[in-house]
């Protein structure tokens, strides 16, 4: 009696944690559309500094969309594995999904290396004060899912699929896909509307 | 009970009574206006204050009589209906009265709006008068560019010719207000705001800065002295006569962090305010300006060549929506 | 070595004033004392096991509760020494610099620290026992957002001893703000303290809006809802749709300052006006945020003390929710004069007045609610029916703010800030006065002098018309807020005395209030389960709440759940049988939230001194923090039903 009770009371409460991981979705969408926002207003004001269309090398970012797409496609695999009960493909494309997502922050890490390296600072125009911070903040974003996926995949290969590492893997997922979707803001916004 | 609420409303009614019948008094130097824009805004302001309390009094009157009536003693005779909670007729009453309320206010204020925009000239036969005013840190500094002279915590002009103040800053954010003559408008540094007032006869009119700008703030007064023409000439060629003149290196020194006596200056460096305004123009690679990121559109009349043309403070400055939401 | 320790420490230190070493000898002596006692008394592991570590909503609320009475006495002070240097023209009690500090550490400290953390108070003593709920949605997430407001409300009051406080006003417009005109770490401070407690904020609106929106009884559907619940709701919705502007806004003011960038600086293309824009998109959100759950704690005591239905519960509902809508269109009417031109002026007039609608509409309801009631006039109430008046002309002198031509004159006068301080002390403070006497007895399980109360309650009230309309009339004799002092010729003084007066007659209000509780506390009177003939379920349990709050999870079948069991059973219909009792699930209390807070300080100190030593520790500690919870699966525990039982028993032994 206690037992069943005490497992439909563990149900309850992974669904009030999923819901309350949406509204954190909804909470992380303003604060990057606050961000967008300062972007387009401070885009123009280059101070004299390079300017979007001398600055972006497109190869490069449509490489990293290509990965962050990909990423979001193996952690959707993810999910379907399981969902299938499989846990050792979910271990593994969580990790693939990791390791692309690793390859995505190396790449954007060079490209502001080889930026700063220009002479093109966050403190050489309003323009670039948005743009490191736009950008870089998704980067963070993306650094601190793949800390949290490895913290997953370790809780995952210590207690398999539970009710709380299911909804655990549910919310990841969700995160991940979330960051695709704001990168595809950042690629159309930043970079396409820059180098246009 | 009954004592606090005659308590409230004696404070209450005190108040509106020191409003309206001190309105004479010199003191009061918002409803004293003495240039047409003040005028103005102190109708609005009564308008807007008598529809208010059409049903701000009832209201409380109702507040109390409710009260009164219905507190709880052992030989009550009013009605008592714990279980009635609605009324559809009664909630469309106070739905739609305060709404009425609201749209009668809100015409009336959407057409002062646009008639009281503060970059809008003032109709009047005479010519404006221009003068430029920068706040600084701690100071104003008056720039007459048509009599080429230039003032600092003092402004004269001639009575009833329109004022067309031309607003910048070359320190943190301030605000430009006589409060007898109009209501103020904000000073910032990369541009250039209109403010447009009149005095409809000759005196000494109180001037603040009132938007807090560090340290010294509360010491940014100034005078604002509406004369005659003739004697607002004489002023201007005393000043021609006597006082020194302004170069770019006493600029920099007043513009430096500290308080200021009432100077006087005979000459002003050309293009001064210009550049001032320029100083902090968002530009980007020096083809396009604006002052809030809406780069296109403000292409003409900011550019370095306009330096020293009154007209260079463009009017579309103060227009545009500066978020662009 | 020597001199430079001693350069350290005299900038380290705030130094130079009487006043603040008057306040680090008491500091340092309230604190000595307080260790003192707790070894003592051996009661550190009480305070560790009991509250530091505790993930009740109702020891959390006590909490936030003490912590804003204590934000109240600090700010109140404040209040008082800006009030004590204008009182009089050219007075010299506060240089310009330190009235600069006191004006904006005021303001920060009241909206942020003091009616903030008063209503989570509020939220976490309430909801769950008005929904019928055994706790909140996320209880540990209840626990963090508690801490972090502590630690961001500490890291903003250490400035006041150490380095310096902020002084470029409440909201820190730039340019001021920026490192060219405030290069000293007061600004920092401000940054961080909001930003810590900020996500403690926000971490609060989504864990209310979970609790509200899945964890009521059953039966409770929303229209069933007790009205302050909704505005809970409306208010939490409020806060995750404004405060991540806020975060973003201090994080990109924190990037200018401390990476050079060029959001808002005059110089490189910044846009200062971007943050005034900025700000205010939460900025006034915010007071809607706070005085929305003001008008949820009205309606429930005006029809409790009427003893009669709520008026209008759908109006009411509509009106809540559509106030926290508009709320988020009206942000520009607090720059009418930054130049934005006739259309959005009047685009911003309009919505502003718009949203006066709903909230006029909310004032006749109340009125109605009394209207064929029965009124008592016990201390909650008598702070609501102060509020009704107070905040009608508060309302009316905010429409008139709201006329933008006209605006232009009352702008950064007196005259607004007389407004604002009768919109949010007549109704936000009034507010949650009235709901922590209302809720005390459930809360704390005894009753406060009521004598003592009415006191308190009417030097409050003479205190603040006698503050605060003179303000009204110095506004129009061009008075501007801020000034530090002035001028015999301005013929602004005897306005300012008065006004003056009236301040410290709240002052002694306050003293009344902290003297009233001590009282009550020396003079023990224990409180019934139902002190006031309430009308909803937290009156239906004894009082204190145990600590799993319902044995067994009430069924609700109408609004006033409880008020209607009390008819039926007045009626002679018997309780309806209880279920058997079975074990209930509860959170264990976890370490985590204050520690990873702690870290949170650690790094924002860090920061505001630019001491990356601290800083990073600080931050690589909150990572820790968050993956030591992540990785505990031991979270939660049973209490047995004999444990249960005698809990009960001893409640009911207690009542009688």
């Amino acid at each position: 009696m206690a037992h069943q009770q005490a497992h439909e009371g563990h149900h309850d409460l992974e669904s009030l944690r999923l819901m309350g991981f949406w509204l954190f979705l909804i909470t992380d969408c303003i604060l990057f559309g606050t961000l967008f926002a300062t972007y387009v207003v401070l885009h123009g004001n280059t101070n004299g500094g390079p300017t979007a269309q001398e600055l972006f090398a497109m190869p490069g970012v449509i490489a990293e969309t290509f990965i962050l797409l990909t990423s979001s496609f193996t952690s959707g695999l993810a999910v379907l594995s399981m969902n299938q009960g499989n846990r050792k493909g979910l271990i593994g494309w969580l990790a693939v999904t990791a390791l692309l997502g690793a390859y995505f922050i190396t790449l954007e890490v060079t490209e502001f290396v080889h930026m700063v390296h220009e002479g093109a600072t966050i403190g050489t125009s309003a323009f670039l004060s948005a743009f490191y911070t736009l950008v870089g903040t998704h980067g963070l974003h993306v650094s601190i899912g793949l800390c949290w996926m490895i913290a997953l995949m370790i809780q995952l290969s210590k207690r398999g699929i539970t009710s709380v590492t299911r909804r655990k893997v549910n919310v990841i997922s969700l995160y991940w896909h979330f960051l695709d979707v704001v990168w595809i803001f950042v690629f159309t916004i930043v970079y396409l509307m820059g180098v246009m | 009970m009954k004592k606090g609420i005659r308590r409230l409303s004696a404070a209450i009614s005190f108040v509106f009574i020191m409003l309206f019948t001190a309105g004479c008094s010199d003191k009061f130097l918002v409803l004293d206006p003495k240039g047409s824009i003040g005028q103005q805004q102190l109708d609005l302001m009564i308008i807007s204050t008598i529809l208010c309390l059409v049903i701000i009094v009832p209201v409380l009157v109702l507040t109390f009589v409710i009260v009164w009536r219905y507190r709880q003693r052992p030989d009550r005779k009013a009605k008592y209906q714990p279980e009635w909670e609605h009324s559809t007729k009664l909630e469309t009453i106070w739905w739609s009265v305060p709404i009425i309320i609201i749209v009668i206010l809100a015409a009336i204020t959407v057409r002062y709006t646009y008639a009281l925009e503060p970059s809008k000239p003032i109709e009047h036969e005479a010519k404006p008068i221009v003068i430029q005013v920068t706040s600084l840190d701690w100071k104003w500094l008056f720039q007459y560019p048509e009599q080429g002279i230039a003032t600092v915590n003092y402004v004269q002009f001639p009575e009833d010719v329109p004022v067309r103040f031309e607003l910048t800053s070359d320190a943190p954010m301030n605000s430009f207000w006589i409060p007898q003559l109009g209501g103020q408008v904000y000073t910032m540094s990369g541009m250039a705001m209109t403010l447009h007032l009149i005095a409809d006869e000759p005196g000494t009119y109180f001037g603040s800065g009132a938007n807090f700008s560090g340290k010294d703030f509360a010491k940014m007064r100034f005078e604002a002295k509406a004369t005659s023409q003739e004697e607002f000439d004489k002023w201007v060629s005393d000043i021609k006569g006597s006082s020194p003149a302004l170069t770019m290196d006493g600029y920099k020194q007043l513009a430096k962090p500290g308080l200021s006596e009432n100077v006087t200056y005979s000459a002003i460096p050309e293009g001064l305010f210009q550049q001032i305004v320029n100083k902090y123009q968002k530009s980007g690679s020096g083809h396009h300006h604006g002052s809030s990121g809406e780069a296109a559109g403000h292409e003409h009349g900011n550019a370095p060549d306009a330096a020293g043309t009154n007209q260079a403070a463009t009017d579309q400055e103060h227009q545009m929506d500066h978020m662009n939401h | 070595m020597w001199d430079s320790i001693k350069k350290f420490a005299s900038e380290f230190f705030v130094t130079g004033d009487p006043l603040i070493y008057g306040a680090d000898v008491s500091i340092g002596l309230t604190m000595i004392a307080v260790v003192a006692a707790l070894t003592y008394f051996k009661k550190w592991n009480w305070l560790w096991t009991e509250w530091l570590t505790t993930v009740d909503h109702k020891k959390i609320g006590i909490m936030y509760i003490i912590a804003s009475i204590l934000m109240l006495f600090r700010g109140g002070v404040d209040a008082l020494l800006m009030r004590t240097q204008l009182a009089v023209p050219n007075m010299d009690f506060l240089s310009p610099e330190h009235y600069n500090a006191i004006f904006t550490t005021h303001g920060v400290i009241m909206i942020l620290f003091m009616a903030m953390p008063f209503m989570f108070g509020l939220f976490n003593l309430v909801v769950p026992l008005q929904i019928g709920a055994r706790d909140v949605a996320f209880p540990f997430l209840n626990s963090l957002s508690f801490w972090l407001f502590f630690m961001g409300a500490m890291l903003f009051n250490i400035s006041f001893v150490i380095g310096g406080s902020p002084d470029a006003g409440w909201l820190s417009y730039p340019p001021l703000s920026e490192k060219m005109f405030s290069s000293g770490v007061g600004q920092d401070f401000y940054i961080w303290g909001i930003q810590i407690s900020g996500i403690g904020s926000l971490m609060t609106g989504i864990n209310f809006i979970v609790t509200i929106l899945k964890m009521r009884a059953p039966g409770m559907k929303l229209m069933k809802m007790p009205m302050f619940s909704w505005s809970v709701l409306s208010s939490c919705i409020t806060i995750i749709l404004a405060f991540p502007i806020l975060t973003i806004t201090l994080a990109l003011l924190f990037i200018d300052r401390y990476l050079g960038a060029h959001f808002f600086t005059l110089d490189g293309g910044g846009n200062p006006m971007m943050y005034i824009n900025l700000i205010w998109m939460w900025g006034h959100p915010e007071v809607y945020i706070i005085v929305l759950p003001a008008f949820g704690v009205f309606s429930e005591i005006v029809a409790t003390f009427s003893r009669k239905r709520l008026f209008g519960y759908k109006s009411m509902v509509f009106a809540l929710m559509s106030i926290s809508a508009f709320s988020f269109f009206t942000w520009a009417h607090h720059f009418f004069t930054m130049g934005s031109g006739a259309d959005v002026n009047a685009f911003f007039a309009l919505t502003t007045m718009a949203i006066a609608i709903p909230t006029g509409v909310k004032v006749f309801n109340w009125l109605f609610t009394m209207f064929r009631g029965k009124i008592s006039f016990e201390t909650p109430m008598l702070w609501a029916i102060a509020f009704i008046p107070c905040f009608v002309v508060g309302g009316m002198t905010g429409v008139l703010l709201s006329v933008a031509p006209a605006d232009f004159q009352f702008h950064n006068s007196y005259f607004l800030i007389a407004h604002f301080h009768q919109v949010i002390i007549g109704g936000v403070v009034f507010g949650f006065f009235a709901g922590l006497y209302y809720w005390w007895p459930k809360v704390f399980g005894f009753t406060l002098n009521e004598k003592i109360g009415k006191w308190a309650f009417w030097f409050w009230n003479a205190g603040f018309y006698i503050c605060f309309m003179p303000q009204y009339v110095l506004g129009l004799m061009g008075m501007t807020r801020r000034v530090n002092t002035y001028g015999w010729d301005t013929g602004w003084w005897e306005l300012n005395f008065v006004s003056t007066i009236g301040a410290f007659l709240m002052g002694i209000g306050f003293l009344f209030q902290i003297w009233q509780i001590l009282h009550s506390i020396k003079f023990m009177q224990k409180a019934p389960a139902d002190p006031w003939n309430g009308r909803t379920l937290e009156w239906s349990i004894p009082s204190p709440a145990p600590m799993y709050n319902f044995a067994t999870i009430p069924h609700v079948e109408e609004r006033d759940a409880w008020w209607e069991e009390k008819q039926r059973r007045a009626q002679g219909e018997a309780p309806k049988p209880l279920p058997p009792l079975e074990p209930i699930h509860m959170p264990k209390n976890s370490g985590i939230p204050i520690i990873k807070s702690a870290f949170w300080f650690a790094a924002g100190f860090g920061l505001v001194f630019n001491w990356l030593w601290l800083a990073i520790p600080g931050f690589i500690g909150i990572a820790l923090s968050m993956l030591a919870h992540s990785f505990n699966y031991d979270t939660d525990y049973y209490i047995p039903v004999d444990e249960i039982e005698r809990t009960e028993a001893a409640a009911k032994g207690d009542a009688r």
